[in-house]
C-alpha cells in the first residue's frame, strides 16, 4: 500500500484537533459557567469580567504593553536592520549571532539579568549617582518603562528576524538610484526602503505584539504587585483562587483581543505594502 | 564614488548609527551583565561586583544543597527531548505532506500549525490544565511534554519546509523514473538534502521546550518542577543569587550548541522567519 503524500500531514492535524483545538474549545465551554465550582451554567462570570472597570483598565493596559513594546523595538530595531544590509558579509555573520544569541538565552535569564541592571544597585542607579545625576536612587523597578525596557531586548531578536529576511532580499541598486537621481539618505529611507520592508516589519510587529502581551514572567517578576496585566489575572484566578470560568474568561479575552490586534496590525500592514508599492513602480 | 556629504547624510549616520548602537548595547549586555554577576563574592545583585568568586556556582554543583534545582534542570531536559522527539517526527512528515501544495487546505493546516506563535501561550497553557484535568489525566511530565510538542512544532515546521523548497523537483523525478521505490527516493534524495533544516529545527524546537514558561506553569504539579518555573521561585521569593550562576551556566551552554550548529547547519541563516 503507498501512501498519499497529503496523508503524512495527518498526524500532526490529529494531535493539532486532540490536543490544541479540542482545549480552546473546552477553555470556552468552562467560561460558560456561573460558578467556580461548575454547577450552573450562565454568563455570570462574563458579565462581571466585562462590568469591572478594574478589568477593563487591564486589558486596555495590556494591549498598550504590547504596542508600546512594538514602537519601542521598531526604534532601535529598524536602524540596526539598516546598518546590517549595509555591513559586509563578515560583518554580518558577528550581527546575525549577537541578534540570535539572546534570543536563545532563557526568557526567565533575561529577565532576572534585568533585575540586576534596574535594581536599587542595579547598573543604571549606580551609574547616575556616579554622575551626580540625581541624589537619589531612581525607581526603574515596578515601572512601566523598566518593563517596556526589558521587553526590548527580550522581543527585539523576534522582529528583527524576519525583518532582516525581507531587507536582505531587496536590490541595494534601488537605494543607490535613488541616491543617484538626488534624494538625500533620510528621503531613500523613508521613500523607498521602508516602504519595500513593510511585510518584514509586520510580521516581526506581530511576533513581538503577541510575545510581550503573554510574557507571564517578565510581567510579574519587573512588574511586580503595581502593574496588573491579563496573564497575572489568568494565573491568579485559576492557580490561586480556583475560579476557572473568570479564568477562562480572561483567557479568552486575551485570546481574542491579540487575535484582532494582529488581524488589525497584518491589513494596515498589507494597506501600506500595497499603496506604497504601486508609488514606487509609478511614481 | 565620491558623492558631497550634505548635512542630511551625516544626520543620518548619526541617528541611525546611534540607535543601532542603543539596540546593540540593549541586545548584548544585559547577556554580559548576567555573566559577571554570577561570580560575584557578595551575597546580593550590586553591579559591577565588588570582587569575584565562583562560590554561587559552587553551592548550585552541590547535590546537597541544590538538589531542587537539578531536579528541576533534569525534569526540563527530558521534557525538551520527548517534546522534540516527537514534534521533529510530526513535524517533518506535515511539512512533506503540505509542501508545494497551493490548495486551500494545505495553506490553511500551514496556519493552523503556525498559529502557536502567535496565540498567547498562557491562554493555551490554561486550556491545556483544563482539558487534561477533565478527561481525567493527572499531571506528568510527559503530559507536559505533549502539551510542549504543540508550542515548539512551529519551528520543526518552518526549517524544514524552507529546505524542502529548495529541494529540486527534477531529482525526485529522476531517482522515480530510474526506477526508486518512494522509500528509495525519500531516504537517498529527500531527506539528505533537508536533514540540516530539520536539525536546525530541532535544535530551536528543544531550546523552546526548555524556555517554555505558560504550558509548564499549568501542567507543572507538585512533584514535575521545570527549571524555569524554578527559576522563577528563586527570583520572587529570596533573589537567590544562584539564579545567576544558574544562568551562566544556561548562556555558555546554548553559546557552545549555537555555535556546533552554526557549523553543522548554517544555524542562524535558517532562522528568518
Amino acid at each position: 500500500m503507498r501512501l498519499a503524500e497529503w496523508q503524512l500531514a495527518m498526524p500532526l492535524t490529529l494531535a493539532f484537533a486532540a490536543f490544541f483545538l479540542a482545549p480552546l474549545l473546552i477553555l470556552a465551554a468552562i467560561s460558560t459557567f456561573d460558578d467556580d465550582q461548575l454547577a450552573r451554567v450562565g454568563f455570570a462570570q462574563w458579565i462581571k469580567f466585562l462590568g469591572d472597570p478594574f478589568y477593563w483598565r487591564v486589558v486596555r493596559d495590556t494591549l498598550a504593553l504590547g504596542l508600546m513594546t512594538v514602537a519601542a523595538t521598531v526604534l532601535v530595531g529598524f536602524p540596526l536592520a539598516l546598518v546590517f544590509v549595509e555591513a559586509s558579509p563578515r560583518w554580518q555573520r558577528v550581527l546575525l549571532f549577537v541578534i540570535v544569541l539572546p534570543l536563545l538565552t532563557s526568557v526567565v535569564v533575561r529577565t532576572f539579568a534585568w533585575i540586576v541592571i534596574l535594581g536599587q544597585e542595579g547598573v543604571i542607579n549606580r551609574t547616575i549617582m556616579a554622575l551626580g545625576l540625581s541624589p537619589a536612587p531612581l525607581r526603574l523597578l515596578q515601572t512601566e518603562f523598566g518593563l517596556i525596557l526589558a521587553l526590548t531586548q527580550i522581543e527585539m531578536p523576534l522582529l528583527l528576524l524576519p525583518l532582516l529576511g525581507v531587507m536582505s532580499r531587496l536590490d541595494p541598486a534601488l537605494g543607490d538610484a535613488s541616491q543617484a537621481l538626488g534624494a538625500s539618505r533620510w528621503r531613500t529611507l523613508f521613500r523607498v526602503t521602508l516602504p519595500l520592508a513593510v511585510p518584514g516589519l509586520v510580521s516581526g510587529c506581530l511576533l513581538v505584539f503577541a510575545s510581550s502581551t503573554t510574557a507571564f514572567i517578565s510581567q510579574s517578576v519587573i512588574g511586580g504587585n503595581r502593574l496588573v496585566y491579563l496573564p497575572l489575572v489568568i494565573w491568579q484566578q485559576s492557580l490561586v483562587v480556583y475560579n476557572w470560568p473568570l479564568a477562562a474568561v480572561a483567557a479568552l479575552t486575551l485570546l481574542v483581543s491579540v487575535s484582532a490586534c494582529v488581524v488589525a496590525i497584518s491589513a494596515l500592514g498589507r494597506q501600506i505594502a500595497g499603496g506604497r508599492a504601486a508609488g514606487v513602480a509609478h511614481g | 564614488m565620491a558623492r558631497r556629504r550634505s548635512a542630511a547624510d551625516i544626520s543620518y549616520a548619526l541617528v541611525v548609527g546611534g540607535l543601532a548602537a542603543l539596540a546593540l548595547l540593549i541586545l548584548v549586555g544585559p547577556v554580559v551583565i548576567v555573566l559577571l554577576t554570577s561570580f560575584t563574592d557578595g551575597r546580593s545583585l550590586r553591579f559591577p561586583p565588588a570582587g569575584l568568586s565562583t562560590q554561587w556556582y559552587e553551592m548550585l554543583f552541590d547535590p546537597a544543597r541544590s538538589r531542587p534545582i537539578h531536579r528541576a534542570a533534569g525534569n526540563s531536559l527530558y521534557v525538551a527531548a520527548m517534546a522534540t522527539g516527537a514534534a521533529v517526527i510530526l513535524g517533518t512528515l506535515a511539512a512533506i505532506g503540505i509542501a508545494r501544495r497551493g490548495q486551500g487546505w494545505a495553506r490553511a493546516l500551514d496556519t493552523l500549525f503556525m498559529s502557536p506563535l502567535i496565540l498567547p501561550g498562557i491562554a493555551f497553557g490554561l486550556a491545556a490544565l483544563m482539558y487534561f484535568t477533565l478527561i481525567g489525566l493527572r499531571p506528568s511530565l510527559d503530559l507536559i511534554a505533549l502539551g510542549h510538542v504543540i508550542v515548539i512544532v512551529p519551528f520543526v515546521l518552518r526549517t524544514t519546509s524552507a529546505s524542502l523548497s529548495q529541494l529540486d523537483p527534477a531529482l525526485l523525478e529522476s531517482s522515480a523514473s530510474l526506477g526508486a521505490g518512494w522509500f528509495y527516493t525519500f531516504r537517498r534524495v529527500t531527506l539528505p538534502t533537508i536533514a540540516p533544516g530539520i536539525a536546525a529545527g530541532a535544535f530551536l524546537a528543544f531550546i523552546a521546550s526548555l524556555d517554555n514558561v505558560p504550558v509548564s506553569l499549568f501542567l507543572a504539579g507538585p512533584r514535575s518542577d521545570m527549571l524555569p518555573i524554578r527559576m522563577w521561585g528563586m527570583m520572587e521569593s529570596t533573589l537567590d543569587v544562584r539564579v545567576a550562576a544558574v544562568s551562566g551556566v544556561l548562556i555558555v551552554a546554548v553559546l557552545a550548541l549555537m555555535l556546533l550548529m552554526e557549523r553543522l547547519t548554517g544555524l542562524t541563516r535558517r532562522m528568518s522567519i
